[in-house]
């Protein structure tokens, strides 16, 4: 019988330690799907975040490190110095990425370093227990908003993807969902398409992933994939935000 | 056939890095160590190295770790608030057991401080900084000659042990030219990078992290690193010794202050005071058994530093009550003349005097 589907060659069989409904799992199958199709596998080097992502290295069979809270788009300039030939990638969360790290993404993105971020907003901090992210919405709750997000006293949501597209090094910008399958599949086009731009050496790409976190935003698997269709993208919306690889 | 030229510590560390090898640095400017940023900006340009001015130390010491991470010879360097906020970054790299240098260019502090030579970063070198049980190699070199050989070395000692290694310099010796014999580099062979991260083509892939969850496993690995600092300790100590044979009184000094306490003993021993000096060279692994060992012939110790006293715990800890330790200290970019620590010395000698003669 022929097999027409696997686990993608760059990944292991080790199973996920992720949450039931979380998009981890996905995220990180297309990544290995996209890693697989490129035939990049023995020249990609990731860097994981901090956060409930933090193991990924153990779900894939490429070299990969981690970093300290943040400071992930500065471990990934300095191994795509030392090997401009390799394909490099961070995987980033939301505190991670836009809260703690803001300074390095703004300025890896700025300086067009040949890179590819995935960065996956679910708009809460998993890993440490379901805190507010800058990401939150307005009136959602969290354990740090109990009440729900006041935007007079802690602001608005962040808009990392539209902040990075202004900066002239960022070539390739697009946010996607992994909450159903039509979005499931735009996303890994998506990918794909911002390993594409690093491989033909065109500056910075960035991969925006709303993604679903069913126990820190308590609700189950299936109401937090429609939240994301009803109520999250009215605040990022999908799309291609910056394309300027052509 | 060396090239002796003139030039300041700061480019003397930047031409020794060069010399080494060293073809990658990220830093951030600041005072007093802006010459070496320049530097390595000027020759890795030549050389078609790679040369980032990061957006913070933060993010310069973070390039340093993915670019060892690489496999490559990186390099950064700051003075005292900017290492402050290495700290984080370094805690990683010494966890990951990456080999890096780190050179720090100390200004007086606390806070923001002044941009005058202090020696009050002592306790951040080598005690740790960051946080965890670790060591930097520390090395505290007192010459423009000291910081280009020491320079050198400083990146085969790091791929040695794979631990990062921190010059210590300080403002005084950063800035000031002397002249320089650029020396060639002789290595040792060293094992390849077989760890490092190249792409997985053709072995199994590489991992690097200091996150260690399963039961024991981070004490398992806590022990393995500090038995690499127990080797280091046994395979590493340098110091200089001058006129200690005979030496009744001895200083302790490192880097510009041991500089100024050596032409102190002069001085003294022109007034028929028998005093020497030991000089740590190597600040971590500290050479405590010289130290100890002298403690058993001589009156006492003096320790002189720029700063409120950091390395004098060292040295008590060396001479554990075998003879009386004092301290001589300037703070704030103050640094001590050779008569203030001479001065230091007779009022010891009357003291102590005085202390006989009511026993009597």
């Amino acid at each position: 019988m022929k097999k027409i589907f696997g686990r993608p060659r760059s990944m292991t069989d080790k199973p996920f330690h992720y949450c039931p409904g979380c998009g981890h799992g996905i995220v990180h199958r297309l990544i290995g799907e996209v890693i697989d199709e490129l035939g990049i596998q023995d020249r990609t080097i990731g860097v994981p975040p901090v956060g409930c992502a933090v193991i990924m290295y153990h779900y894939f069979n490429i070299d990969m490190t981690e970093a300290a809270h943040g400071r992930t788009p500065a471990v990934a300039t300095g191994i795509k110095r030392v090997h401009p030939d390799k394909v490099v990638f961070t995987y980033q969360g939301d505190g991670d990425l836009a809260a703690i790290g803001t300074g390095e993404i703004i300025h890896a993105a700025n300086r067009g370093e040949r890179i590819t971020t995935i960065f996956v907003n679910n708009t809460v901090y998993g890993m440490t227990g379901g805190q507010m992210a800058p990401t939150t919405l307005l009136s959602q709750k969290t354990t740090t908003t109990p009440l729900g997000r006041d935007a007079r006293l802690i602001g608005y949501p962040i808009k990392i993807s539209e902040m990075l597209a202004i900066t002239d090094g960022s070539i390739y910008i697009e946010r996607v969902a992994v909450n159903k399958p039509a979005n499931i599949i735009k996303a890994k086009k998506a990918i794909k398409k911002a390993f594409q731009v690093q491989l033909e050496d065109k500056g910075f790409s960035m991969v925006e992933v709303l993604s679903q976190c069913p126990v820190n935003l308590a609700m189950t698997p299936q109401k937090a994939a429609e939240w994301i269709d009803n109520t999250l993208i009215k605040t990022y919306p999908l799309g291609v935000i910056k394309d300027k690889s052509g | 056939m060396t090239e002796k030229v003139l030039m300041s510590g700061n480019g003397a560390v930047g031409e020794a890095a060069i010399q080494a090898g060293c073809r990658h640095y990220f830093g951030y400017p600041i005072t007093p160590q802006n010459e070496l940023t320049a530097y390595m900006a000027e020759r890795l340009g030549e050389l078609g190295g790679v040369f980032i001015q990061s957006e913070s130390e933060l993010a310069a010491i973070n390039m340093v770790f993915g670019a060892s991470a690489a496999g490559a010879r990186a390099m950064t360097s700051s003075s005292s608030p900017g290492i402050s906020l290495k700290q984080e970054g370094i805690s990683y790299i010494a966890g990951a057991e990456l080999p890096c240098v780190i050179v720090n260019v100390m200004r007086a502090g606390p806070g923001l401080g002044d941009i005058t030579p202090s020696q009050a970063d002592y306790f951040q070198a080598v005690k740790g900084g960051g946080h965890g049980d670790y060591r930097l190699i520390t090395i505290g070199p007192a010459s423009v000659q000291e910081l280009y050989d020491w320079t050198a070395r400083a990146f085969y000692l790091a791929d040695k042990y794979r631990n990062p290694v921190m010059i210590l310099g300080d403002g005084f010796l950063g800035q000031m030219m002397e002249p320089l014999e650029i020396r060639k580099i002789k290595e040792l062979k060293l094992p390849p990078k077989t760890w490092a991260l190249t792409g997985a083509k053709g072995r199994r892939a590489n991992i690097i992290r200091t996150l260690m969850l399963k039961v024991g496993e981070l004490e398992e690995h806590n022990k393995k690193i500090q038995n690499k600092y127990r080797r280091i300790e046994k395979e590493l100590v340098e110091y200089e010794a001058v006129l200690t044979d005979d030496a009744e009184i001895i200083l302790v000094a490192y880097g510009m202050c041991a500089r100024i306490c050596k032409e102190s003993v002069f001085l003294l021993r022109k007034e028929g005071i028998k005093a020497g000096l030991i000089r740590p060279i190597t600040l971590w692994p500290y050479p405590s058994a010289i130290i100890r060992k002298i403690s058993n012939n001589v009156r006492y110790v003096l320790t002189v530093e720029m700063s409120a006293g950091q390395m004098v715990e060292d040295v008590k800890l060396a001479v554990l009550g075998r003879c009386p330790v004092y301290f001589y200290g300037r703070m704030g970019g103050g640094v001590p003349t050779s008569e203030e620590i001479v001065n230091r010395i007779k009022e010891l000698e009357v003291q102590r005097h005085k202390g006989t003669k009511k026993k009597e």
